[in-house]
């Protein structure tokens, strides 16, 4: 593989490009030169579990098969069976389970190697919550095989956990909405004194329910540590509207890419079933400068507030490209593809523009599998 | 006791029931087992036949055997009335 | 031809969808040896269950710590938490490597100085400590860890009647962002009511104040507390040397370390967010380090790490009793291992490995001790490969508290063996026999009487 070091900036960036790297991009060249070939890269991504609460694997990969710069061989890790992702075999190449993030890195660790020694992957995007942890831990044993990501550190992880998110608040000069860690059911009865009904109830990793009373609270919370462990969050309801911001951090403090996005319908499980991306300046400065104080390195979601009196509050960071991310390369920001040209090593051009007004609407889809399929999958794990 | 006909039993220990539509998984002495019991042996040809290639004492089989069989039932792999 | 080994057939529904809570399956190697000695060669000579201690672990574990702090620190002394294992074998590894004593009771106290610790060398930690208690840790040098004032002004009056000055540290409790807060032990921080006694003692001048003591919970994972913890104490101390003009000898950081061990309710498994002793050495020692302390005061750093340098030393080994199904066509295994004797099952779950090779192949499995009480539950959902009656296996991660906080109930407690650096395998303490309970107790003699 040839190493391409022209700065090449990506998508459909809509401000003058330097000369050298239009020609590579220009689609009317009437010669194309060599390095316009796309590069053949191995992309292995998790979170295929294309269901209603959506994994973002299947968005990614749909964005990396779009690359200009790269054509990609997409392994798929599934965890589970049924993962829809796992059928779709226009969007992955080859498919192989994975022991689920709670069995320990050291199973993850050989799991990984074995596929790295038949597939020779060069990047891996992980895109469950639930196994960032271990893939970060795992991030310089992963290097040593020669597969690169690009994760947050530790750190940034770490302090941005619901549970001790006024603290980051605080650390950053952001608002967010007053919360508390809670251990057992014992502590519910005294809430009170710090919150007002309705309050969120909020898992470790996932999940979220309004609480209008103690009872609920407390039958929230068993069903969440039953799932997800403790503490469980409990957080001020903010009334308002919620909006969100997919961006990329390069971990110098630079944003890459940012596309604000606000949920035109939600499902019962709180998912944007159709979103449409919104002129939101307030917001893109907020993302802004918390990647540059953060120095955020990787994809992220930030999921905000806007209050009636235009103040907005921090609920969440999800520490990962969000399932939405294919709509943000509809409009001219193609966040997976720049995340792999970081993971390489290559020079990346921030993303500056955007469409307004582009919209998503998901939709569901039955896929006809035969059980030979799944017999394979399930015997031999691979497929 | 017998096995239901229809249900397919491959190579690599994998069960499928064309009936309930559920898949399972057999460890390599439990799919010696099906494919034995699928083929209409007796118990006591099992025992033999198992007892000659596997290192196991009879008190051992018999548990075994009953346990499995508790398990085919629990699935509902087993037909308790014969095929009309 | 040589026959095939055999295990129990099996089938299992394939489950579609979701994870299920019983994880994943276990894809482990079996363990046959620990340190080189087969365990089915253990079980026939010393019987099953069996503890076994690893003289190896203990030594390579302890180092691997002392490593991280010494490289960070100049002056640092580690003090072997009694109550965590007080076989004497155990601790007597601990004071070879150069280890003191940290006792938290008279029993304990004695033990000390019965494997050879001398006075000076020993502290005296915990809410009970009798007058006599005292008496002989002010004779013997000892360093006395104050918890309440109840405590400091019977030492004080002790002191004069016996014209003795005891070496004297404050324990202190405070926030250091953790859940929960421990709060009983000691004087408090933030309230100021650590700082009164200080002032109390150094104005009191019966007692020397040699040393700042916290311990701020057990099964820490948050590295950063000990970083807060660390600078408060030496806050503490700097506060001391600007108003006396006095330096203490040391900062007692106490233990709670966490091991390896995965809690329950935890989702990741525990040898993945357990920190390393690297971490935890960075976090306290920066925390003295950057301190307003005089550098030609700097005091030791003193720990009490307990559960981190014996629970991976700890294995207990044992028999499978027998399979059940229960009702829904779950498999339940007995094993002759229960919560009397593995206590910390209650809060871990504990890793069971078969001694002996096995499949891939798992069943959803719940694993019962073996005594006739319901809450005798080793592992409550684990996937776990096919053992049959009389099968072997190994717990792993069990030399802390286990050897300590173990009943005697329903049954008698099992030998435990220590492996040596060259595979020498020792009784360091035997099965309980009958005679040895009939020996405490006495029946008065109106019920005896009626026997005939």
């Amino acid at each position: 593989m040839k190493k391409n070091k022209t700065a090449i900036p990506p998508g459909k960036v809509k401000k003058p490009v330097s000369s050298k790297s239009k020609a590579v991009l220009t689609q009317a060249s009437p010669k194309p030169k060599p390095s316009r070939k796309r590069i053949k890269i191995t992309i292995a991504v998790t979170g295929l579990n294309n269901t209603d609460n959506p994994g973002p694997g299947i968005p990614v990969i749909r964005s990396l098969r779009e690359s200009k710069i790269f054509e990609p061989r997409i392994i798929g890790l599934a965890y589970e069976n049924l993962e829809p992702g796992i059928y779709m075999r226009d969007h992955v190449d080859k498919v192989y389970q994975m022991p689920y993030p709670s069995a320990g890195t050291d199973l993850l660790i050989s799991r990984l190697e074995y596929i790295n020694s038949v597939e020779k992957i060069d990047v891996l995007i992980p895109n469950f919550d639930a196994e960032l942890y271990s893939f970060m831990k795992s991030s310089a044993k992963l290097k040593k095989m020669g597969i690169k990501t690009f994760l947050p550190t530790l750190e940034q992880f770490e302090e941005r956990h619901k549970a001790v998110l006024s603290e980051y608040g605080k650390k950053y000069g952001i608002s967010v909405p007053k919360s508390t860690p809670i251990y057992s059911v014992s502590e519910v009865y005294n809430l009170s004194r710090d919150f007002e009904f309705p309050v969120l109830v909020k898992g470790k990793y996932y999940d979220a329910y309004i609480a209008y009373n103690n009872e609920q609270i407390i039958n929230y919370f068993n069903k969440i540590t039953s799932k997800w462990g403790v503490p469980v969050i409990i957080q001020e309801f903010i009334k308002g509207t919620e909006v969100n911001v997919i961006a990329l951090g390069d971990g110098k403090g630079k944003t890459i890419g940012a596309v604000p996005m606000r949920k035109q319908y939600i499902t019962d499980k709180g998912k944007a079933w159709g979103g449409i991306t919104i002129d939101d300046k307030q917001l893109l400065k907020i993302t802004r400068d918390v990647i540059s104080k953060t120095k955020w390195r990787g994809g992220m979601e930030l999921e905000m507030i806007k209050t009636t009196n235009n103040e907005y509050f921090l609920l969440e960071i999800n520490p990962r490209i969000p399932a939405w991310v294919y709509l943000a390369v509809g409009a001219g920001q193609n966040i997976p593809e720049a995340l792999v040209k970081l993971a390489m090593g290559m020079p990346v051009m921030p993303y500056t523009e955007y469409e307004v007004a582009k919209m998503f609407v998901r939709y569901s889809y039955d896929m006809i599998c035969d059980i030979k399929t799944f017999e394979k999958l399930s015997t031999t794990g691979e497929l | 006791m017998k096995i239901k006909k229809n249900i397919a039993v491959s190579e690599n220990g994998f069960v499928f029931d064309p009936t309930t539509g559920d898949s399972y998984s057999l460890n390599e002495i439990g799919t010696e087992f099906l494919n034995l019991m699928k083929a209409g042996k007796s118990k006591e040809k099992i025992q033999k036949e198992i007892m000659n290639k596997y290192d196991v004492d009879e008190i051992t089989f018999e548990k075994s055997f009953h346990d499995f069989i508790k398990m085919l039932a629990t699935y509902q792999l087993i037909e308790d009335h014969e095929e009309k | 031809m040589e026959k095939l080994r055999f295990e129990r057939p099996i089938i299992k529904r394939i489950e579609t969808g979701m994870p299920n809570k019983f994880g994943t399956k276990t894809e482990y190697d079996p363990i046959s040896h620990i340190d080189g000695v087969a365990v089915a060669d253990l079980i026939k000579k010393y019987g099953s269950p069996l503890f076994v201690v690893s003289e190896k672990t203990i030594r390579k574990t302890f180092n691997d710590a002392k490593r991280s702090f010494y490289t960070r620190y100049p002056r640092v002394q580690f003090a072997w938490s009694y109550k965590t294992n007080y076989l004497d074998a155990v601790c007597r590894v601990f004071h070879d490597e150069g280890s003191w004593a940290e006792v938290v009771s008279g029993f304990e106290y004695d033990k000390a100085i019965r494997n050879g610790v001398k006075g000076d060398k020993i502290i005296f930690n915990g809410p009970d400590k009798s007058e006599a208690d005292l008496e002989k840790a002010a004779k013997n040098g000892s360093m006395i860890h104050l918890d309440h004032f109840d405590e400091l002004y019977t030492l004080i009056e002790l002191a004069e009647k016996k014209n003795l000055k005891p070496k004297v540290a404050v324990r202190v409790n405070m926030d250091t962002g953790i859940y929960p807060s421990w709060d009983r032990f000691g004087f408090n921080y933030e309230n100021g009511e650590a700082w009164d006694a200080i002032n109390r003692i150094m104005l009191n001048k019966k007692l020397e104040l040699v040393g700042l003591h916290t311990h701020i919970g057990t099964y820490i994972l948050s590295v950063k507390s000990y970083g807060i913890a660390a600078s408060k104490l030496s806050y503490l101390a700097s506060e001391i040397e600007k108003k006396y003009g006095h330096a203490i000898k040391y900062i007692d950081m106490g233990g709670g370390f966490a091991s390896k061990n995965t809690l329950k309710g935890a989702y990741l498994p525990g040898t993945d967010t357990c920190p390393s002793f690297d971490e935890y050495a960075e976090s306290i020692t920066s925390g003295i380090i950057n301190s307003e302390i005089k550098p030609e005061n700097l005091p030791f750093l003193i720990l009490e790490s307990g559960r981190a340098l014996i629970d991976d030393a700890g294995y207990i080994i044992g028999t499978t009793l027998a399979n059940k199904r229960l009702p829904d066509g779950r498999r339940s295994m007995i094993i002759d291992v229960g919560v009397n004797l593995l206590f910390t099952s209650f809060w871990y779950e504990h890793k069971i490995t078969p001694a002996h090779a096995f499949t891939q192949h798992t069943e959803d499995t719940t694993i019962f001790g073996p005594l006739c009480m319901n809450i005798d539950v080793i592992r409550q959902n684990i996937s776990f490969p096919v053992l049959k009656k009389g099968d072997q296996f190994v717990i792993s991660k069990v030399g802390a508290y286990n050897m300590t906080q173990w009943l005697q109930f329903i049954t008698l407690r099992p030998k435990i063996v220590l492996i040596d650096l060259k595979k020498g395998v020792h009784i360091i303490r035997e099965s309980e026999t009958a005679e040895n309970f009939i020996r405490m107790e006495k029946t008065p003699e109106h019920l005896t009487s009626r026997q005939e």
